[in-house]
């Protein structure tokens, strides 16, 4: 007999329950969705990383890497977003012993972490630009701005996003739904952080050596 | 069919501690500072400068997937680890690919010297 090949989709006849998969709720199917969704824009960081790694060099006569990166500041947004990330996990854990005040809390500290580490970004990006380093004066400050301005572009949405669930704490509560979102939100912004490594990493730091 | 979860149920689930944490934060600003502190006292020889910085970030990366993103912590059939292990495949196929092909022609259409 013929079993279709759809997986876990619809009600079989005679489902072979021996190996039992538990992942078919509401929380695990968002969440694994998210997790996917996650991958694919870790293929469009990938590829904006392989692009400026190709064109890195290419300054055509203006300012160089050498000439515009400071890695003081760079060292101070990693540990921004280092400590947003890990302030978003405590809120996390609080959130799993339902204090909603504690997780308010925790999600404003990472909320300020972050928009100090937007604000850093976009000064940074401003004095570029004072010197007459824009996204077109060369290759290599394209796709500088390209990558780092497509982080910078998830990050303020990732505060966007924290507000909306600060809101929902504030009038919903710990609920099934707004736990989901929090953890959701969470993998949103540890993968941010992540990402980072690499940008202060192969951008930055590779930049200057 | 659909059961759905209760909010304890969906805790139960989670398996972030203090501790994890802690220590993964402890670890990326161990090899954070390293990064930053071997380009700046310029320790290392170009090569091996780029070799060590890569590794360190690779040892951070993976630090943060377990204990940040926890993943490999999810329940039996192990969907995110798995989907995350395609997008390695296609990473190294895309990246590597890609880097291989402009370096080389770089190389090639080099002007003599």
């Amino acid at each position: 007999m013929n079993k279709p090949l759809s997986v876990h989709y619809q009600a079989e006849q005679n489902p072979d329950i021996s190996i039992p998969d538990p992942n078919q709720d509401m929380f695990s199917k968002n969440t694994l969705g998210f997790w996917m969704y996650l991958m694919t824009d870790c293929l469009i960081f990938a590829s904006l990383f392989i692009s400026h790694a190709v064109l890195a060099n290419e300054s055509f006569g203006g300012p160089t890497s050498r000439d515009l990166f400071r890695l003081d500041l760079t060292l101070a947004e990693t540990g921004a977003l280092l400590f947003s990330s890990i302030t978003c996990g405590f809120a996390l854990l609080s959130s799993l012993k339902n204090r909603r005040n504690a997780v308010i809390g925790w999600l404003i500290v990472a909320f300020l972490c972050g928009a100090l580490f937007v604000g850093m970004e976009l000064s940074e990006f401003s004095d570029f630009l004072s010197q007459g380093a824009s996204w077109t004066t060369s290759a290599f400050l394209s796709s500088f701005f390209t990558l780092v301005g497509t982080h910078g572009l998830h990050v303020s949405i990732g505060l966007f996003w924290m507000l909306v669930i600060i809101g929902q704490l504030l009038f919903l509560g710990i609920t099934p739904f707004v736990f989901r979102r929090l953890v959701i939100f969470g993998m949103f912004w540890h993968f941010l952080d992540l990402v980072w490594i690499f940008i202060f990493t192969f951008v930055y730091l590779f930049g200057v050596i | 069919m659909e059961h759905e979860p209760t909010l304890e149920e969906v805790q139960k689930e989670y398996h972030g501690t203090l501790k994890s944490y802690l220590l993964g934060f402890f670890y990326c600003l161990c090899l954070t500072l390293a990064s930053f502190g071997l380009v700046i006292t310029k320790a290392l020889s170009l090569r091996n400068l780029v070799y060590a910085l890569v590794a360190l970030a690779l040892i951070q990366a993976i630090i943060q997937l377990r204990f940040f993103l926890k993943l490999g912590h999810e329940r039996k059939p192990h969907w995110q680890t798995m989907i995350f292990a395609f997008l390695v495949l296609i990473l190294l196929i895309i990246a590597g690919g890609s880097l291989w092909v402009m370096f080389d022609l770089n190389n090639r259409l080099m002007p003599p010297m």
